[in-house]
């Protein structure tokens, strides 16, 4: 494993997989009475949220607490950071108090990477910009591999507001890496101009793409990222990109639903559908502690250095 | 050090000792410890069945995350963790592991037993105790004493996971603690 978890477009095929394996064992601890691992005792972990999280802060923050770290919230609002203090400034403060991991969500894209050569502990990206989402993508495909057995194969079908999408950038490589086929559906307005670019196929048709998918993801419409007429009512979007019933009932008898939330019923996805046994979209929000309980553990689990390892009898 | 038909030997041994001392293996849970932990219990178990007809519930147990040298290397993978149905409470649970060495690993997993119940009580079995222990902790069961030296690494092979049974002393002389321990993996 590479120190730091940026991004998925650098993470081997290898590391890919030890995550999801890793993810696996640590799954099978939600079953027990005593959920709790005495692994990461005396290590810190901050979280260092520049824009509003629930989800994720409190999912890394209960995956943390499982492994027995000691989790520090940082939050922009009502912080330092309100009043003017730089990137750089905050890492080094968090820095000078033994932070050994910081997770990092940041509406720049980039700035984890930023961080990363600031500190001396690990940096998990926890969502940048328009960039990527790393532990959302590893989520989702341990989510695929759980209940459809592999990832080698499937077709899986990215449907929405690609452009603004970090979750949909995360998944295409780490998909890709896994060997999965992914075509992304939305209207030409939201998707990046460097699609062409990117190892997918691209269809503007949701009805023609649905019978021959494994899996579909719902991306979320990001209102809050908007500055320009995308689509000419939401309406119309819901009608021509939206998962209803009917719509998924042309998808074959085993293929899953999976939608990485916050959700907007009635938009993107139909309540029936979303509440559905082919969604998964409750099952990711779980798989989501154990994903990053394995990316926190094979951070922080070893030794600091491969200098400072000692060999041990 | 032992071929096929002596680890056979050892373990059609092994197996008559946990009846005579449990009384019939009647509320006996086999526990290997990965990697080879684990087909040294099932052939326990199996061996157990033929000579008594009682079926003994085996499962495996990874005491990683409960090691206390986590640190000092770089990360580990985590191994299988199969608690058998009807869990540990108020049963015998026999700890199975291929080499006893400083008795670390046996330490971290007590540790990680605790988080599975309460055991009646928990007993220790191990193919080889090759000594240089650093812990207060001892085998109820030893197939082989073989005493070594630190320099050296007991190399358990298995059928199951490498394809043929046997015992070897590997390494020692020039090759050092250092050299041995990161190429045997998983000798001890």
């Amino acid at each position: 494993m590479n120190r730091h978890l940026l991004s998925t477009a650098d993470l081997l095929r290898e590391d890919a997989l030890l995550v999801l394996d890793t993810a696996e064992q640590m799954a099978r601890l939600s079953d027990r009475s005593v959920k709790k691992l005495p692994t990461l005792r005396g290590r810190t972990v901050v979280n260092l949220f520049f824009e509003d999280s629930t989800r994720t802060r409190t999912s890394f923050e209960l995956a943390a607490k499982r492994l027995s770290a000691d989790v520090i919230n940082f939050s922009a609002k009502g912080s330092s950071v309100s009043k003017g203090e730089s990137l750089k400034d905050t890492a080094l403060t968090l820095e000078a108090m033994g932070a050994d991991a910081v997770v990092c969500r940041h509406p720049a894209s980039g700035a984890p990477q930023r961080l990363a050569g600031w500190v001396r502990g690990s940096v998990l990206n926890a969502g940048d910009g328009t960039h990527e989402h790393p532990t959302q993508a590893l989520l989702d495909a341990f989510t695929i591999r759980r209940r459809l057995g592999r990832l080698e194969g499937l077709a899986v079908t990215i449907v929405g507001d690609v452009l603004h999408s970090r979750v949909a950038r995360s998944n295409v490589w780490l998909l890709r890496t896994l060997g999965a086929k992914v075509t992304l559906v939305a209207p030409p307005t939201l998707l990046p101009n460097a699609v062409a670019d990117w190892p997918v196929d691209v269809s503007y048709n949701l009805d023609a793409v649905l019978p021959g998918s494994d899996v579909v993801m719902m991306l979320r419409v990001q209102r809050e990222r908007m500055s320009a007429a995308f689509f000419p009512t939401e309406r119309e979007y819901s009608r021509r990109y939206g998962l209803d019933a009917d719509r998924a009932a042309t998808l074959p008898p085993h293929a899953l639903v999976m939608h990485p939330g916050p959700m907007v019923r009635g938009m993107e996805i139909a309540s029936d559908v979303a509440d559905s046994p082919r969604s998964t979209i409750v099952e990711q929000v779980a798989n989501g502690v154990s994903v990053r309980m394995a990316c926190l553990y094979l951070l922080l689990g070893g030794a600091d250095e491969p200098e400072e390892r000692e060999v041990i009898r | 050090m032992l071929a096929q038909a002596d680890i056979a030997r050892i373990v059609s041994r092994m197996a008559h000792q946990i009846l005579e001392k449990t009384s019939g293996g009647g509320n006996v849970v086999l526990l290997g410890i990965p990697t080879r932990g684990v087909p040294l219990a099932t052939r326990l178990a199996t061996r157990i069945h033929e000579v008594e007809g009682v079926t003994v519930p085996t499962g495996s147990l990874d005491p990683t995350m409960y090691r206390d040298d986590l640190r000092l290397r770089a990360v580990r993978p985590l191994r299988v963790t199969d608690i058998p149905d009807g869990g540990v409470d108020g049963r015998v649970v026999i700890l199975v592991d291929d080499v006893l060495y400083s008795g670390r690993t046996v330490r971290a997993a007590l540790d990680a037993l605790a988080e599975y119940g309460r055991p009646r009580a928990v007993q220790l079995a191990v193919l080889v105790d090759r000594g240089h222990r650093e812990l207060p902790i001892r085998a109820d069961y030893v197939g082989k004493n073989m005493p070594t030296s630190r320099r050296e690494s007991v190399a358990v092979r298995f059928g199951e996971t490498d394809g043929a049974d046997a015992v070897l002393i590997v390494g020692g002389g020039a090759a050092g603690d250092a050299a041995g321990e990161a190429a045997a993996g998983d000798a001890r």
